[in-house]
């Protein structure tokens, strides 16, 4: 089998495996005041520094949450919130097009709900937003921008965005600016207090740790409005019983995230390489998404004209090949990326993607699979047409 | 795969025979409900989910192809034209011939696929010399061969129905799933029309239609009552008529005539609902057409009896008249002739003859 959708879910690392089990049978609440529960505490406070550490950020920066779209969320909703109780002109929230849908749909909420102004920023045809284009959206008026929201590296066509650009224009005119980073932690040098951003958000599942954990890198001076009110704990911002164990086994993962981040990018990026070459070679007309230098090392997206992306991933998977078409899905029925859309790409060229994203446990014989299997799986599929 | 036990128990068994199958559920509507009301059993989010459920616990692929497009065009659209012109259509074998057993199977097909696999309950009989016969269900009071009559042999090669070959009652189908840890061995059974939630045919009509107030009158012409739309009804239909006036004998009054020209719906006695003889258009052959006049039985509805016929396909029209008279025959609905508990072949009722012509009182 050839698992290519590691943007997905990874694998865990055995390190991160062997973290979390060893703290499941251990009994402690880190809000406690007894030994178990200074015990507890212990564990997620040398955890925070780890993560803190690979993130580069301070360990009071880092709010754990249960996972990249809480802290999508939290960003999102609690700064607009925190930055509006302030000012109430600030109702302007600027977003790219090419978000991921827990920090789109937060947005649209805000719209719907909030009485927010949602802009979203152009792209380019790699889907990158110019720090020009914020620039602009923003010197329209400094004052009604409650905050802007610009990932990292986007989740399906793997473009990384130029964040300290953004970051440094976002300061100039005093606007938090935050980054999903989930897909960029480990596959691209990522630095928060060198990146300006007021706010970050990073995922355990997504470099080798356990699902259900994730972290809102938080700059000291903001204190967003909570998602999850309760017993106070992560800086009041983020409440709820800290998960021990998988607080542990994200920071292991985390670590080696960032310590095998230049291995990362070397030997995965040039087996991503090598399937980019092995489709274009069997597949002439493929298109490859997203800027093809500046992307994540793990990420080949590729349009095939006149397939159906739900054709191609059926026909793989049959053969043991595991990828995504990497758009969401309603009700299971595939629609055109947002992402391909927001690139100017039609709407019919846009639902014959394929993503294939690699990672530490990918293989030559997995790039391999691809190239046997590729070619006539398109041919199939473009017999079976757009229905 | 529906979302329903009979299709979750065909492809079970499907694969349990050995083939490699792939379970497909087909999203019709562009704007599915999110749960399940009433007696529908599909076409919802949850249905879909319980599919993908079924699917799972197979162990077999599952994906959702979207052919709203297609089943709007060729089905509702199609059915509402039909209740406009004043007949009486039956979408579920429209969706047969033009759905699933062409556009998914063609899409299946060019994926490398052999068949298309449901839980209709019909047989298939391949004949020595590779010829396929599709055959009433062996248990008579399950068979869905009506509704699959509109199949051609090409379509019939590439059709498997493992539900249609074994006696079996609904609560053995549901042991079954129950057995096989299916969830939705306990799912009521669907009926009505998929596309109407509600199963409100009349207000979906209107909601396309539009109201428009006429007449219903007597087989005289004489005003009695006032319709808010004749593609409302049925040639045989008898309540809802909502009519003032009782008849003069004092007997109930059907449905008779259907006339969108005039808007008007003409109602009389039931023996004025006898009709002798039709003629359908549209034919569809499983195998090759019968040449010259020949005796059938012929089931007209979905749960309709047999009846006895002779039939002859003249030019491109099949004539058709009836051994004993037989009521509740609309134009619209599929006529499907049998040979024993072969199915022959299908059309679409256009005119019917009636046993006493309707009499005028000056």
């Amino acid at each position: 089998m050839a698992y290519l959708d590691h943007a997905a879910t990874t694998p865990m690392l055995p390190e991160a495996v062997e973290a979390m089990t060893a703290q499941l049978s251990v009994t402690g609440n880190a809000s406690s005041l007894h030994a178990s529960g200074r015990q507890a505490r212990r564990t997620v406070e040398e955890a925070r520094e780890t993560l803190a550490e690979a993130l580069g950020a301070r360990p009071s920066e880092v709010v754990l949450t249960s996972g990249g779209t809480e802290a999508d969320n939290l960003a999102v909703k609690g700064l607009y919130w925190s930055r509006r109780d302030a000012d109430p002109a600030r109702s302007r929230v600027l977003a790219s097009p090419v978000e991921h849908h827990a920090v789109l749909d937060a947005v649209h909420w805000l719209g719907e709900h909030e009485g927010a102004t949602v802009e979203y920023l152009p792209v380019d045809t790699y889907g990158r937003v110019h720090p020009e284009a914020l620039r602009e959206a923003i010197a329209r008026n400094p004052d009604d921008v409650a905050l802007a929201t610009v990932m990292w590296a986007n989740n399906e066509i793997g473009t990384v965005m130029p964040v300290r650009e953004l970051a440094d224009v976002a300061r100039e005119f005093g606007i938090p600016l935050h980054a999903d980073a989930v897909q960029a932690f480990g596959q691209v040098p990522v630095d928060f207090a060198a990146s300006g951003l007021a706010a970050m958000t990073v995922s355990g599942h997504k470099i080798g740790g356990p699902y259900g954990i994730g972290a809102l890198v938080l700059g000291r001076e903001y204190t967003p409005v909570p998602v999850l009110h309760g017993g106070g704990q992560e800086r009041h911002v983020r409440s709820g019983t800290l998960d021990v164990p998988a607080v542990a086994s994200f920071a292991v993962a985390g670590r080696l995230a960032a310590e095998q981040r230049e291995w990362f990018e070397r030997e995965i990026g040039a087996l991503r390489d090598s399937l980019v070459e092995a489709v274009r070679t069997a597949v002439p007309d493929a298109i490859l998404g997203g800027d093809p230098v500046d992307r994540l090392p793990a990420n080949a997206h590729f349009t095939f004209p006149g397939c159906e992306g739900d054709s191609l991933l059926l026909l793989l998977d049959a053969q043991g090949i595991e990828c995504s078409t990497g758009s969401a899905c309603t009700a299971g029925v595939a629609q055109p990326s947002h992402v391909l859309l927001a690139t100017g790409t039609a709407p019919d060229l846009a639902r014959g993607t394929l993503r294939f994203s690699l990672g530490h446990t990918s293989t030559e014989a997995d790039v391999e699979a691809v190239a046997k299997a590729i070619g006539p799986a398109v041919e199939r599929a473009r017999a079976a047409g757009l229905t | 795969m529906s979302g329903g036990v009979d299709s979750a128990v065909a492809a079970a068994r499907a694969a349990e025979a050995g083939h490699d199958v792939t379970g497909v559920h087909l999203a019709l509507s562009a704007n599915p409900q999110s749960f399940r009301t009433g007696a529908r059993g599909c076409c919802t989010i949850e249905d879909s989910r319980d599919a993908r459920r079924a699917a799972d616990v197979i162990g077999i692929p599952f994906y959702v192809w979207d052919l709203a497009d297609r089943f709007r065009e060729d089905v509702v659209e199609d059915f509402v034209a039909e209740y406009e012109a004043g007949r009486t259509p039956n979408p579920c074998l429209r969706c047969n011939e033009k759905i699933k057993f062409a556009a998914l199977l063609d899409k299946a097909l060019a994926l490398g696929f052999d068949a298309v696999c449901t839980g209709h309950y019909a047989q298939v009989i391949v004949n020595e010399d590779g010829t396929r016969e599709l055959h009433r269900a062996s248990d008579m009071a399950k068979d869905q061969s009506y509704v699959l009559g509109v199949l051609d042999e090409k379509q019939l090669a590439h059709a498997l129905f493992p539900l249609g070959d074994t006696v079996t009652t609904k609560d053995e189908i549901r042991a079954e799933a129950e057995r096989r840890g299916l969830a939705v061995a306990k799912k009521p059974d669907s009926h009505d029309i998929c596309f109407i939630a509600d199963g409100d045919t009349q207000g979906f009509l209107a909601g396309r239609l539009g109201k428009a107030e006429g007449d219903i009158v007597d087989e005289s012409g004489t005003k009695v009552g006032t319709h808010e739309g004749a593609y409302g009804f049925t040639i045989g239909q008898r309540k809802g008529l909502r009519i003032g006036t009782p008849a003069a004998d004092g007997k109930p009054r059907y449905v008779l005539d259907i006339s969108p020209v005039n808007n008007t719906v003409t109602v009389g006695p039931a023996d004025a609902l006898d009709v002798t003889a039709l003629t359908a258009i549209k034919p569809r052959w499983c195998g090759t057409a019968p040449s010259g006049p020949g005796s059938y039985t012929a089931q007209l509805r979905a749960h309709g009896g047999e009846t006895e016929v002779t039939a002859e396909l003249v030019d491109a029209t099949l004539e058709v008249s009836f051994t004993e008279p037989v009521r509740g025959v609309a134009p619209g609905q599929a006529i499907v002739l049998y040979d024993g508990t072969r199915v022959v072949g299908s059309a679409t009722i256009a005119t019917t003859t009636r046993a006493r012509t309707t009499t005028s009182v000056a």
